[in-house]
Formats: C-alpha cells, structure tokens, sequence
C-alpha cells in the first residue's frame, strides 16, 4: 500500500511534467479526450498534432511495457459487453462534459477552474455509485 | 510555428512520457481504479496521489508557464474560455464515471493499453470511439434546430 501510494506520486508528478511541457511547448492544454475527439472530427492544422501526441502516448507505453513489463489485466467480474458500455459512455460522457480524469482532472483543477472542479467531483461521486451498485448489488456485470 | 519539425516534438515527447507517468502510477492497472473508486467497500486510496502528484507539479508550473507572452513554438496559448457551469457538462461527467467505474478505464490508459493487445482494451477503445462520434453527431444535430 504504501509502495503503491509512493508509485501514485511519481507517477502523478511524471503525469503533471508532462503536461506543463505540452503547455510551455505548444500552448495546449493535455486533455486526452479532446485530443481524441479532435483526430475523429479533423479541422485544418488542428489535427497533425494530435495524432503526434496519441503516437507518443503508444511509444510511452510501450516503452513502459519493455523497462516494466506491462500487462492489461482485466477486472475479474466484468464480461467483455460490460466493458463495452463502459467504453460507450466514456466516449459520450467526455464528449458532452468536454472532458476526462486528464483534462478537468488534472489540467482544469490546476488552473483552478471552476467547470473542471464540478466535473471532477460528479465523475468521481457517479464513479464510486456505478462501482458500489456493481459490487454490492449486482456483484459483477 | 517556424519549425514544424521542433514543434510536434512537443506533443510526440509530451505523450511518451505522459503514457511512462501513467504506468509508474498505477494507472494502467484497472483493479486498482476499481479499488479506488470502491469508496464503501475494500477501498485502496493510492490513485487518489495520482491527482495529488499530478496536480501539485502543473499547478506551480502552469503559474511559472503562463506567465510567458506565448509557449515555445506557437504563437498563443490555446486554453479553454468557457466559464459556466452547464447541464452538458454534469451529464457527460455522471456519464462518463458510469463508464469507468464500469470498465476501470478512462481515455488516456484506455489509449495507452493497447499496446497489450488485450482484446478487452480493443473493445473499450472501439465502442468509446463510437461513444465521441454519437456525441458529437446528437450535439451537432440539437444545437442545428435549436
């Protein structure tokens, strides 16, 4: 617990390094789910760089995969369908709340912005809810 | 943008070790976001020092950085203008914890795991594709009428 706790932060101060060089290199806030939505719905010389950013996010992990040893270990009591919907609603919830755990989570909550904050604590809160129906009344989906 | 080439060395190096910081963080492990988020139950609080780690570095630096006129290779910041708080933005927020409380997964990990080649992450990613583009196409489609 408290090797994962110190692991939390490393790895959280790596995440917030590397958002500030996207902002002082390019002056672009490090929103993973914009970024993707952006390379779906392509606008003139607002696209290159996404893709370039979605390249480096596969080049990290998998350099992580190699130094690390990194492999996807699914949830025990969730089927393929579940995470499925999970995706689904991912997908329409950062599209119509125009953000995720990066962009309002990290970036928005730095730059302590009121929107980011509201979004923050209602995915969180809707989160623990969708996670303590599926564990304790449902026990699995 | 003088130098194109200097430029998407900003988002190629930033994504690399955005994706390295989310896998020493524990991110990437979806047992662990379920234990997070697992409030009532067998709760485990490290990713909660993902935000704390995270936020604690780009607060300060977000300070010292826009303090600049412009960033490195462009000439402006692009940060978000909107202010108000909306009903889209707390709907697609309690949509979108459904969603990883769900799968364990948010986008960036998501997008990060499929380098396993986990047929588990291939679907998440697919059917959150097909989630952006039915949002964007719905969104598009209401404000036309209104």
């Amino acid at each position: 617990m408290i090797e994962d706790i110190g692991n939390a932060l490393i790895g959280g101060g790596i995440i917030g390094l590397a958002a500030s060089g996207m902002l002082i290199s390019i002056g672009r806030i490090t929103g993973i789910s914009g970024i993707l939505a952006g390379t779906l719905f392509p606008k003139k010389g607002d696209t290159v760089w996404r893709i370039v950013f979605l390249s480096g996010l596969m080049l990290g992990a998998f350099v992580f995969r190699i130094f690390w040893g990194f492999e996807f270990e699914s949830i025990d009591n969730r089927s393929l369908i579940a995470v499925g919907i999970g995706g689904l609603l991912v997908g329409l919830g950062t599209n119509i709340g125009s953000g995720c755990t990066s962009g309002h989570g990290v970036c928005g909550i730095s730059r302590m912005s009121p929107r980011s904050l509201v979004a923050t604590i209602t995915f969180m809160i809707s989160g623990i809810i969708t996670v303590f129906i599926i564990e304790h009344a449902l026990g699995g989906l | 943008m003088k130098n194109k080439c200097i430029y998407y060395l900003g988002p190629l190096v930033g994504g690399t070790v955005f994706a390295i910081g989310l896998g020493v963080s524990g991110m990437l492990e979806p047992k662990k976001v379920i234990g997070f988020l697992n409030f009532f139950g067998d709760w485990n609080p490290a990713l909660l020092f993902v935000m704390v780690g995270a936020i604690s570095v780009h607060f300060v630096l977000f300070r010292v950085i826009i303090k600049r006129k412009s960033p490195l290779f462009d000439s402006q910041f692009h940060l978000p203008i909107k202010k108000q708080l909306d009903q889209k933005l707390i709907i697609g927020a309690i949509l979108f914890g459904a969603g990883w409380g769900i799968s364990g997964l948010c986008p960036g990990p998501g997008l990060a795991s499929l380098v396993t080649g986990s047929k588990y992450v291939f679907v998440f990613v697919l059917t959150m594709v097909v989630g952006v583009v039915t949002a964007r196409t719905l969104t598009q489609a209401i404000e036309k009428r209104n």
